[in-house]
């Protein structure tokens, strides 16, 4: 039995056999060929990138035709890879002078290739060693030593350990079969964790080097609840989680019957409680958990899901199936929040040197205007099928907020003027999560429908600390107290103004957290659908007047962690069947 | 009597993305349409200019000196163009909105 601790990213327990798989998804050994084969072998490696040329070739005319040159030149790079004479001479050297193997020489070559782009600190680089794994992956296809991906064709239950996942290798397990998965590398803020929990996949993550002493047929548990992970465990190991895994069962049973009670309070306060998605296909799961709407949809997997930019149509499409699915409840869509370090291999990547602080956001969209208002289009179209109301992120001066605003009456003319059926009147909101917009927060509600408080970038723009940064994630803590004072101060000016305010970070999804905001004032809270009905359960089990108490308390704390002690203490008095044994 | 002449001139990365794959793309095929040997070098390291990988590899970012040498009959030639290139930033400002 071995026991392993990393960042616990998604709740839950899974038990399962494990699916290793290594840095790159397999592994090739070492093999060598008798010198009189050597030069067959090479013979067999051209063949096969003869093949691989072909079939590239194919990719970069059909994906030019589909989607414009500059995407299909993505496999013309690749193709110049693919013949570039200096690899071409490593190569032969491996095989006709050392008589490597053609899959191993391929393998260690290309493998080479990719570690030093990788080491170049240059994201735009580093997703060039991609594509020469990729092109890695292609030859060993060809040359037999590859004969499948591991995470396709899967027939039984497994818990996937890996190096690392990318967020839609993450969105694309296979849901019927992976149970869970850990891996190396990954922290808290990363988006394979928000994919995780969306998915209500157990994880844990940012373990460090583990995969070397894995038996791949062994069975292992994941404890996404405490971060840890446990290889082979012993008889009592296992039947203590058979039964935590069985309790969590019978608990998600009982508070699932909560669906349809409304959420609110023992004395009667009424709360709103929405859900929190990243794919439209979520909504259906969050009407039938009875959410009260989507409080916040966020559009970047649009983005990231593709090798080219969405088009207005694949937007509209989206859109239009979470309002259609949501049946008249409101659909809160957050425009396009991501930056220069998430963006990949789009052309509006660059390199920043320090991406929190720079390119992203609103910022990113203000400034790419043809990125932008496909996605505004879009919104106005899909309105005219429901209640959608459209949110910026990152919005931190009022000249930011005017810009978008314009841009997207701007936009609405368009669609007049050319005939197409839109909403121009829909409710425009903000995040707030830069410690500039709260202090400003007066101004901007001269100018708001609505406020959501985006909890996760509060607390690292206040803390100055990058939650992705394992150097300094540790600092990171949305209970800090400095926090805490910014989003009361929001509450208060926001109520004072009349104008609503909601809380869509993580921290809302925590039962604890969420009493602590109620008190605060908070009357909407959106959350991811997995946590609907635990933070139901928790706010039926409390008076109105039991979280001003808690709130009034917190205030006078002075550190996170005496303010998450406190709130864990009073969890437990209050909705003891929420606290995870 | 040969014709061949070493040349060598140093040129700057302007688009903002640096050498990046698509501009290591261009650079090849113009470097392959010639028949000098044509050197790259950042510092002390110096590669192939024919050659993706090595240019990848070299990770010039926006701003960064490049040295560029070339020998062989058509060194003059191959130097100019290359330099035009990358004054033109790899046709890749105009694209940025």
């Amino acid at each position: 039995m071995v026991e392993l601790q990393g960042i616990p990213v998604s709740p839950g327990v899974a038990i399962g056999p494990a699916l290793v798989l290594d840095a790159d998804g397999y592994r090739i050994p070492r093999c060598l060929v008798a010198a009189d084969d050597a030069e067959d072998e090479y013979a067999r490696l051209s063949q096969a990138v003869d093949f691989v040329s072909a079939r590239l070739e194919t990719n970069r005319l059909e994906t030019s035709a589909a989607a414009g040159n500059s995407t299909g030149d993505i496999f013309a790079a690749q193709l110049q890879m693919l013949h570039d004479p200096r690899l071409h001479a490593e190569l032969g050297r491996r095989i006709r002078d050392d008589h490597q193997s053609a899959p191993y020489a391929v393998s260690r070559v290309l493998n080479n290739y990719a570690t030093a782009l990788r080491r170049l600190d240059n994201p735009l680089l580093a997703d060039r060693a991609e594509d020469v794994l990729d092109i890695e992956k292609q030859l060993l296809f060809e040359l037999g030593a590859v004969t499948r991906q591991p995470l396709a064709d899967l027939s039984e239950p497994v818990i996937v350990l890996a190096h690392g996942l990318s967020p839609s290798e993450t969105a694309n397990l296979d849901r019927r079969y992976v149970r869970g998965f850990c891996t190396e590398t990954g922290g808290p803020g990363g988006h394979t964790a928000i994919v995780a929990k969306g998915l209500e996949l157990p994880a844990v993550v940012g373990i460090g080097p583990f995969l070397d002493s894995v038996n791949s047929a062994g069975t292992v548990i994941v404890d996404g609840d405490r971060g840890r992970v446990i290889i082979d465990p012993d008889e009592q190991v296992l039947c203590e989680y058979r039964k935590r895994l069985a309790d969590r069962r019978s608990l998600t049973a009982r508070l699932a019957e909560l669906k349809d009670l409304p959420a609110e309070t023992a004395d009667g306060l009424k709360l709103q409680l929405s859900a929190n998605i990243e794919f439209p296909s979520e909504a259906e799961g969050c009407l039938q958990r009875g959410a009260d709407g989507i409080g916040l949809y966020r559009t970047e997997f649009l983005y990231l899901a593709s090798e080219r930019e969405p088009s207005e149509e694949d937007h509209y499409e989206a859109y239009s199936q979470v309002v259609r699915e949501m049946d008249g409840r409101p659909v809160v869509i957050r425009t396009l929040d991501l930056g220069a370090d998430k963006m990949g291999k789009r052309p509006h990547a660059e390199y920043e040197h320090n991406p929190s602080l720079g390119l992203r956001s609103i910022r990113l969209s203000l400034r790419n205007s043809n990125l932008f208002r496909p996605q505004l289009r879009a919104i106005l179209r899909a309105a005219v099928l429901g209640d959608i109301r459209i949110m910026f992120p990152l919005i931190t001066t009022i000249g930011e907020l005017r810009q978008a605003r314009m841009l997207l009456n701007v936009v609405a003319e368009d669609l007049q003027d050319s005939g197409v059926p839109y909403r121009s009147d829909i409710p425009v909101g903000m995040m707030v999560e830069v410690p500039a917009a709260v202090v400003m927060l007066d101004v901007f509600a001269r100018e708001v429908d609505f406020f959501s408080i985006g909890t996760n970038d509060l607390a690292q723009y206040t803390l100055a600390v990058d939650r992705s940064n394992e150097y300094v994630a540790n600092l990171y803590q949305s209970c800090d107290p400095a926090v805490l004072r910014l989003i009361a101060h929001s509450i208060e000016v926001a109520n004072a103004n009349n104008i609503p305010i909601s809380v869509c970070g993580e921290m809302s999804s925590n039962p604890a957290r969420a009493l602590l905001l109620i008190g605060m004032g908070v009357r909407c809270l959106s959350v991811p659908p997995s946590a609907l009905h635990r933070l139901k359960k928790a706010i039926r089990s409390v008076t109105s007047e039991q979280c001003r108490q808690i709130a009034e308390r917190v205030m006078k704390l002075e550190t996170a962690k005496d303010v998450d002690l406190y709130l864990l203490d009073r969890l437990e008095a209050l909705v003891p069947e929420l606290v995870v044994s | 009597m040969t014709n061949d002449s070493s040349l060598s001139t140093v040129v700057v990365v302007r688009n903002p993305q640096g050498l990046h794959a698509r501009p290591a793309d261009m650079l090849v095929r113009l470097a392959n349409q010639f028949d000098s040997t044509i050197k790259i070098g950042k510092g002390s390291e110096h590669v192939d200019c024919k050659s993706i990988l090595s240019l990848l590899t070299l990770g010039a970012a926006a701003g960064t000196e490049l040295s560029i040498s070339a020998f062989g009959s058509d060194a003059d030639a191959a130097i100019q163009a290359i330099v035009e290139l990358f004054e033109a930033g790899f046709h890749e400002m105009n694209d940025e909105e």
